[in-house]
């Protein structure tokens, strides 16, 4: 699936670039990318790594269990084949709260945390639901207070940057009850395999 | 946030540096593990926008927003949004300059901006990190949500702010 989009995106980027002629446009853009990608993993590195170390912190000292208590009842109910206890559980809900927090930087090691220990309970290269479920969940924005776009805002003259807090939390929660709903419907109709 | 954290687990008597060492270990691992990912995705969303496919797109697809209503000074931020954050910042910031960033496109931009996320980044980077091959309707719930993000938020500036 992946390497059907991947292998996608690159023909049809190829055929538009010989058709409009922007074919040295798009070697350089090619190399350019790749660079980029570098640059911002080397950037990312030192936050992915701190926030990694701190939150084992927290999970040697038991705070994480008590994070998950506050989500549990909610979890549960999205992620019925996963048990209270494991580790995969408390790092969904620990990605939660820093995505609820807007902490990015955090949330995305502790998500790939979730999907490894996810990954414990299947034994081919196939999706489980519980990891569709929180894939989704992780395209969806649920961040409380949109604070980049709020600093934008206020960066091009905005008087109130905050005024359309409302909109967003509407939007993203009909957003994301839709994504949640696409998900668990795929989950009960099209079976693995 | 982290000094509550490391305070938390020295008054818990764990060993701090020793948990964090390990997890920053496995932070690098993780770097690691996504870095093949990352490189091969911002490549292809780099070629993508290089090429002038998603400008076609946002052309070709214009009479049909009009018919239905949606601005279409938005459309190529909607478009852009699930495949590059960058570039739909550029293009948000783009939308704040000719428009005033009180305006009604910039409201419906920044809604648009605060409720959705760049999910093929999250799905590649996700499901790369662990191998999984089939991700089965995932790109297709998310792109559901996506959607419903790009409706709702000209209803709800619509309705909720003018």
């Amino acid at each position: 699936m992946l390497s059907y989009i991947f292998a996608g995106m690159i023909l049809v980027s190829l055929i538009f670039a010989a058709v409009s002629g922007n074919m040295a446009a798009l070697s350089s853009s090619a190399l350019d990318s790749a660079t980029e990608a570098v640059t911002l993993l080397v950037k990312m590195c030192g936050g992915l790594c701190m926030w990694s170390g701190v939150m084992a912190i927290a999970k040697d000292a038991g705070l994480t269990e008590k994070l998950s208590r506050l989500f549990s009842p909610m979890l549960k109910k999205l992620f019925p084949d996963l048990d209270e206890s494991s580790d995969a559980f408390s790092y969904i809900s620990m990605n939660i709260s820093a995505n609820l927090l807007g902490l990015g930087n955090a949330a995305t090691p502790l998500g790939i945390s979730a999907m490894k220990e996810l990954r414990k309970s299947s034994r081919d290269d196939i999706a489980t639901d519980s990891m569709v479920t929180f894939v989704v969940m992780n395209t969806a924005s649920i961040q409380i207070l949109p604070t980049t776009v709020a600093v934008l805002r206020r960066s091009y003259g905005s008087t109130s940057p905050f005024d359309v807090i409302f909109c967003v939390w509407i939007s993203s929660a009909l957003a994301l009850m839709v994504g949640l709903c696409v998900a668990k419907l795929g989950n009960r109709f099209l079976m693995r395999n | 946030m982290i000094g509550a954290v490391v305070l938390y687990g020295v008054i818990k008597k764990v060993n701090v540096f020793e948990s964090f060492r390990n997890g920053a270990k496995e932070g690098l691992m993780t770097l690691y593990a996504i870095a093949p990912v990352m490189i091969g995705l911002l490549l292809a969303v780099g070629m993508v926008r290089a090429s002038g496919a998603l400008d076609f797109l946002t052309e070709k697809l214009r009479p049909l927003f009009e018919k239905l209503g949606y601005p279409t000074e938005l459309v190529p931020m909607a478009l852009l949004r699930p495949v590059s954050g960058s570039g739909a910042t550029a293009l948000l910031t783009d939308i704040y300059e000719r428009f005033g960033a009180d305006s009604f496109l910039a409201k419906c931009a920044s809604v648009l901006a605060g409720s959705t996320e760049t999910t093929f980044y999250a799905v590649t980077m996700y499901y790369g990190a662990v191998n999984i091959k089939n991700i089965r309707h995932t790109l297709f719930a998310a792109l559901a949500a996506d959607v419903t993000a790009m409706v709702m938020c000209v209803v709800t500036v619509s309705l909720l702010m003018s």
